[in-house]
């Protein structure tokens, strides 16, 4: 799909802000993000760890984890709902229904003592209450969806008699059975063998092309990010500096932060020569800079891009950066 | 699992084997039986003649030779005192031990499991600190002191409830309070650090993203979960009690075996002490591998290892 065919937002994520509020001081590690989600579309979130991809997406379906997190600012709006104002079970209604999200860790996604079966069912009968019987078909169809093979009997399987790329897909099949409108993909290839990876972006983008979901594909790997993804907003020490199409991004590159990761990824054609790498390391959430966070590893930087953060830049259709050197188009 | 089963079952014989050596030498040093037999004026004739009757003359490892000779074809002597095989005595006690045990094991999990839930749910707070608090007054508390307390305020101040002794339901009261207080503790700590534990997991997590009830999310995902390792300590508990309960079973005046216990090694009859050590030992060893393969059952993942 080309973004112009793209139906309307679905999902817009205005200024937010999640911050860890810990004794020894105050983790930015969301701190003014923001981008918008249409309608069928694949929309890459891409950093490298501890950028606060994974935070970003525990505050969208608001999860976050114990110990100090908060979300302080910002607007989650959900078909123009923000759902930072609901009440928590509110919150409960639009989660998995709505709004769901597939982990990283097949591994230990999945409850070790219950059945496939069981797991499945109970997210089935959140959409709607139906007898025993009805239900075990959906969940047989929901296996079936993900291909797995002879779903009858996977279903009275526990966990660890499946492998991490059937798994992932079980993890799949439950929480898109709720059919959430967006759903959140946290680099769930990651754990999974280089040869399943594949398969299960194949059936995440099959899936998504059958229920029309929007998906926000959180991932470290820019060779996914070209497979998957529509557009693909990168993120850099608690913000996104880049936003734009995949096309673009990878053609023509603006902030420096992407550029460098592009010039990262090893290319399989040319001479081999050295692994190209970011020098330095990225700013302390603890303590950011009040310029630019890109400053201290920046081959560009200038006096202005440490005295203040630069306002993002629209510099091309649907393309916007984050910095000072770019030209408005 | 058979050979598992078969190598525990070794492992159980030789354990037996060491226990039966070491009660049978430290019984002999608490002292003669035949002190507490005779009157102090007796002749050293009369004292012969019944020393010779219970088969301690001789030298100690020919009476030691002896005892395993009857052991391993399953005689463990007659009790002195009682004028009974010691087996028969321990098994004619051993009901009203067992009667009490499923009590105190479920006031022990009835409450412990649920404080260490809401513990672990409401950790760093006010209700975590109480329920911390229950746990160590629970552990801290002897049970001598505990059962003597409890008899003044129940029994003599009050007078609701009886002293000791078996009887109607009522007399189970005090000495299954006694003996629970420590479960309660126990299961309360063991449950609230494998919520805790579990609450972290990434399923837990993926129920909550399927838009599951707190309750549901805790009772069933994270509770099923931290019973595993609550089930370990059922096995010890069960030990415990079996064993434990000489302290309150004295002072309840409670016929079980934990008293048959303490009046072997008073009125120092060797062969009931004997008997009753190793029958114990037995019973513990049988209950830890039934756990061990109850195991199995909770949690899947044993089943086909």
């Amino acid at each position: 799909m080309t973004p112009g065919l793209m139906g309307s937002t679905v999902l817009e994520v205005r200024d937010l802000h999640t911050h860890f509020f810990l004794r020894r001081g105050v983790v930015k590690a969301v701190d003014g993000v923001s981008f918008s989600l249409r309608r069928g579309e694949v929309l890459g979130l891409v950093g490298e760890s501890g950028c606060g991809k994974s935070l970003t997406a525990l505050s969208l379906m608001r999860l976050l984890p114990k110990g100090g997190a908060r979300t302080i600012r910002g607007e989650v709006l959900l078909d123009g709902e923000n759902i930072l104002e609901r009440t928590p079970a509110e919150m409960r209604e639009i989660r998995g229904r709505r709004i769901s999200m597939v982990l990283q860790d097949p591994q230990t996604s999945l409850n070790p003592v219950f059945t496939i079966g069981d797991q499945l069912r109970e997210a089935i009968l959140r959409r709607k209450r139906m007898p025993r019987g009805e239900v075990t078909k959906e969940a047989v169809a929901a296996l079936r969806r993900v291909e797995i093979a002879a779903p009858e009997q996977r279903l009275g399987q526990y966990p660890h008699q499946m492998s991490g790329g059937m798994k992932q897909r079980v993890v799949g099949a439950i929480a898109i059975s709720g059919e959430p409108s967006v759903l959140i993909a946290d680099e769930p290839t990651t754990a999974l063998d280089v040869t399943i990876q594949l398969q299960y972006l194949k059936l995440l983008k099959r899936l998504q092309a059958e229920t029309g979901m929007a998906i926000l594909f959180i991932t470290h790997d820019f060779g996914v990010v070209g497979r998957m993804c529509d557009r693909v907003a990168v993120m850099y020490a608690g913000r996104i500096v880049e936003c734009g199409p995949v096309r673009q991004i990878f053609e023509a590159p603006q902030h420096p932060y992407t550029r460098a990761l592009i010039a990262s990824v090893p290319k399989m054609t040319g001479p081999v020569g050295r692994l190209t790498t970011i020098e330095g390391q990225p700013p302390s959430l603890m303590d950011l800079p009040v310029g630019c966070r890109f400053a201290s590893r920046c081959a560009h930087v200038e006096q202005r891009c440490l005295d203040a953060y630069p306002d993002t830049v629209q510099v091309a259709r649907e393309h916007t950066a984050d910095c000072w050197k770019v030209t408005p188009a | 699992m058979k050979r598992y089963i078969a190598r525990r079952l070794m492992q159980g014989v030789v354990l037996l084997c060491m226990v039966a050596t070491i009660v049978f030498f430290l019984g002999r040093l608490t002292g003669n039986p035949v002190d507490l037999m005779l009157p102090e004026d007796a002749t050293l004739e009369d004292r012969a003649a019944l020393t010779q009757a219970l088969g301690l003359d001789g030298p100690i490892l020919d009476q030691f030779a002896i005892f395993v000779g009857k052991a391993i074809h399953g005689d463990l002597g007659m009790s002195i005192r009682m004028r009974q095989p010691a087996v028969e005595a321990f098994f004619d006690r051993l009901p009203n031990t067992l009667v009490l045990i499923p009590w105190a094991i479920l006031l022990g999990m009835l409450l412990g499991i649920p404080l260490g839930v809401v513990a672990a749910v409401h950790r760093g707070s006010f209700l975590d600190r109480a329920a911390g608090t229950v746990a160590v007054l629970g552990i801290a508390m002897p049970s001598f002191w505990l059962g003597i307390l409890l008899i003044f305020v129940f029994s003599v101040e009050l007078g609701w409830l009886p002293s000791g002794r078996m009887g109607g339901p009522a007399h189970y009261v005090l000495p299954v309070i006694t003996l629970g207080t420590f479960l309660v503790a126990g299961f309360m700590r063991i449950t609230r650090s494998a919520m805790l534990e579990v609450m972290e997991s990434e399923f837990v997590k993926l129920a909550r993203i399927k838009g599951l009830s707190e309750g549901v999310v805790i009772w069933k995902h994270c509770l099923r979960n931290a019973l595993i390792p609550v089930l370990t300590l059922w096995g010890v508990f069960v030990g415990n009690l079996i064993t434990g309960a000489i302290v309150t079973e004295t002072v309840f005046a409670w016929p079980g075996i934990g008293r048959l216990t303490y009046e072997a090694v008073i009125y120092r009859d060797f062969p009931l002490l004997q008997a009753v050590i190793i029958l114990k030992s037995i019973l513990i060893l049988s209950i830890n591998l039934g756990v061990d393969i109850l195991y199995a059952y909770v949690d899947p993942r044993i089943r086909l290892a």
